[in-house]
């Protein structure tokens, strides 16, 4: 953690996902409007995909370094953030995120690459309790991904198809290592496609249910993380839970939203220290 | 606010050195007994029966401490793949596994230095997995055991019928051993015996007292996991009794002087399950970071509730054996009977939240636990995290994924507070 005294007279705030897949980086300004995001594949270099990240808005906003007060790293690789000042989880940023853009969120469902969260959220955007997946990346993105691979399609357009189908077929279950024997005896059985991938989703939709029941759903719902871009997970969710979903377009970005978030409590701390007057409380200080 | 902390030689160094030294010595007493005739025992921790093996002078091994003992070493995965090998499922107890697979390997004792027991004492305490557990130790070590049958408590009281029934059986018990040893009965003995057991069950609860103060002189979980050796190994033994003595006389001057485990105790919690033993020292870590102090722990109850006021008794040396058997101890009793006792710890000893720490190869243990979650969590309001991993198998646990869970919930703790107005933490 740097000194207290980083962020005088700065303007600028940026939060910095490193998810298993991919790392998102967002600039926020001081009155929170988003003025730069950036989305890159994660790859093996950690390291590097943070920084990465980072430059990339600061390209695509023309903002100089020095003008960003503050940098918060989430998401798994973020201990690895070398241009980050500080550290906050991604559940924390995630229900951060979700209630600046949907006021009244109250339940957020992240579904990533290699988790599912449910995190129950106060009205001011506070971890009130969450639940994970196990250590198993069984009902995750990932699972929609080897769906996808053994179908030969892309990620972008299985939520589509799956739409289509009628009959959905049950999975015998949601591993992502066995999902790809399971989708070919479908196959081989003369299984459409699309009742195929309606499966896949009603499956993961199944199991997500499961988390956000232990933490209580209170309406409004939002749904966030990469997988909150494909419709047919959107609708598989809506379906079991019976109430519409917040989905922003900025959806892959609500991590880092959050962390932006948090950046800024810090920037608004600091020129509270220095005098500056601001109307934004420092609510949070990571150690 | 910051306290006074003892530093790391100081509060850790002290009493952990106490607890390695006389488990030490007793580790030498069972090397010896390798090249001796000395007898020795087959025990289980949770309320066992060691005072009447003491009588004997027969030593007592206990395989879930060697269990441990490789896990915390970190040698328990190639004994636990061993055991697979031969057919134990993947969510078999991995204690069973770590050890049945070093047995196969030769070896009875993380040092190969325990001796072969000549009886198998199976005290089975709730958990029926041990049975199967002693059952295949007798087959593959050849050597006789002794099933003891102590009924579960599912109401909360034993009936008399029940203490009647163990009675008997302690009884039969005591011939066994005058037959191995060629040893009378001593009842004088005996009572001399739990005596010091007594001592040491009164310097144990006396200790856990001093946690209820802020700050906690100790970790109630990490640092009773140090002090279990001696109440439930050694119980019995003026060492052990003596032990605790110290145990006392040395928190009790760091809650004089105001000094806590921590010189920032931020989070007061309850602990519930066993410690991730492969990764013991990450584990305490992702915990201290965050200032966050057990403050009272169901773990370490495994051989006794000696907190709540049970004591062996002098007096009546069998009936108090069979009655702590059969209900003074975490592993016999009810669900619902650990909810009364862990809400008693969150409330006499002022806690902030409840951290379940699940066992993957554990389900008699941890089945209920999602529901006790929920009971705390949404019922009670009282903050709970659940994380899940294993007491032996490292390959339940990913480091990552726990650091998330658990900075995600000290991160709302703290968050909640500086709403409430508290200053936030000074920065590091």
């Amino acid at each position: 953690m740097t000194g207290t005294k980083k962020g005088i007279g700065m303007k600028y705030a940026a939060g910095i996902d490193v998810g298993s897949t991919q790392t998102k980086a967002v600039l926020i300004d001081p009155a929170r409007a988003v003025v730069a995001r950036t989305l890159i594949d994660t790859g093996a270099n950690v390291v590097r995909a943070g920084q990465r990240a980072l430059d990339g808005i600061l390209a695509e906003s023309s903002v100089d370094r020095a003008d960003v007060g503050f940098v918060v790293g989430t998401g798994y690789g973020r201990y690895k953030i070398e241009a980050g000042d500080t550290q906050v989880t991604e559940i924390s940023c995630h229900a951060r995120g979700a209630q600046m853009l949907f006021p009244m969120t109250r339940t957020v469902i992240d579904m990533g690459g290699q988790d599912t969260k449910a995190i129950k959220v106060g009205p001011e955007g506070d971890v009130l309790d969450f639940c994970m997946n196990d250590k198993c990346a069984a009902g995750t993105g990932r699972f929609l991904a080897g769906a996808a691979d053994v179908l030969g399609l892309s990620l972008d357009e299985i939520g589509e198809i799956s739409l289509r189908g009628t009959k959905p077929i049950r999975l015998t279950s949601v591993c992502t290592v066995f999902v790809e024997s399971d989708i070919l005896s479908h196959l081989a059985q003369k299984k459409k496609m699309e009742d195929i991938l309606a499966g896949v989703h009603e499956a993961i939709a199944s199991r997500t249910i499961g988390l956000v029941r232990r933490v209580s759903m209170d309406d409004e719902v939002t749904f966030t993380g990469g997988v909150a871009r494909n419709i047919g997970m959107v609708r598989a969710l809506e379906g079991k839970l019976q109430t519409e979903l917040n989905i922003s377009p900025d959806s892959q970005f609500i991590g880092a939203i959050g962390a932006a978030l948090f950046a800024l409590d810090h920037v608004f701390a600091a020129e509270r220290d220095a005098g500056q007057v601001s109307k934004e409380p420092a609510v949070w200080v990571d150690e | 606010m910051r306290t006074e902390v003892a530093d790391d030689k100081d509060y850790r160094g002290e009493i952990h050195e106490l607890s390695r030294n006389i488990m030490t010595d007793w580790m030498a007493e069972l090397k010896d007994a390798t090249q001796t005739s000395v007898p020795s025992a087959y025990l289980m921790i949770s309320g066992n029966c060691v005072e009447i093996l003491r009588c004997f002078d027969i030593l007592p091994v206990f395989p879930e401490i060697n269990a441990l003992q490789l896990a915390i070493r970190k040698k328990s995965l190639p004994y636990i793949i061993k055991s697979e090998e031969i057919g134990y499922a993947s969510d078999n107890c991995a204690y069973v596994k770590a050890d049945i697979g070093f047995t196969m390997c030769g070896g009875v004792g993380p040092d190969g230095n325990i001796p072969k027991p000549s009886v198998i004492v199976c005290n089975f305490v709730g958990c029926n997995v041990y049975i199967k557990w002693f059952e295949h130790c007798r087959e593959m070590l050849k050597v006789p055991m002794i099933m003891l049958d102590i009924p579960f408590v599912r109401d909360g009281v034993p009936s008399q019928d029940d203490v009647k029934y163990v009675l008997c059986q302690l009884n039969e018990l005591i011939k066994e051993c005058e037959t191995l040893t060629g040893k009378k009965f001593d009842i004088d003995r005996l009572r001399e015996i739990l005596a010091y057991s007594a001592r040491a069950e009164e310097g144990w609860s006396r200790a856990k007292e001093l946690c209820k103060r802020r700050p906690a002189p100790f970790d109630s979980y990490f640092d009773s996991i140090n002090m279990m050796g001696p109440i439930n190994a050694l119980r019995g033994t003026r060492e052990a009794a003596d032990f605790f003595d110290a145990v006392v006389e040395r928190y009790e001057q760091m809650v004089a002087k105001g000094m806590g485990v921590t010189s920032d105790e931020r989070f007061r919690t309850v602990i519930e399950g066993p410690p991730p033993y492969p990764y013991y020292r990450n584990f305490r870590n992702l915990f201290e970071n965050w200032g966050a102090v057990a403050v009272q722990s169901t773990y370490s109850t495994v051989g006794g509730t000696w907190e709540f006021g049970f004591r062996h008794d002098p007096k009546n040396p069998l009936e108090s054996i069979a009655e702590q058997m059969i209900m003074h101890n975490l592993c016999n009793r009810s669900m619902l009977d650990r909810y009364k006792q862990i809400k008693t710890y969150i409330e006499d000893w002022n806690a902030d939240a409840l951290v379940i720490h699940s066992i993957k190869s554990c389900r008699l243990f941890s089945a209920g636990q999602g529901d006790m979650r929920e009971y705390f969590a949404k019922e009670l309001g009282v903050p709970t995290l659940m994380v899940e991993s294993d007491l032996e198998d490292p390959r339940y646990y990913s480091e990552a994924q726990m650091k998330n869970r658990i900075d995600a919930f000290f991160e709302s703790l703290q968050y909640k507070r500086i709403r409430e107005g508290e200053p936030a933490p000074a920065q590091a």
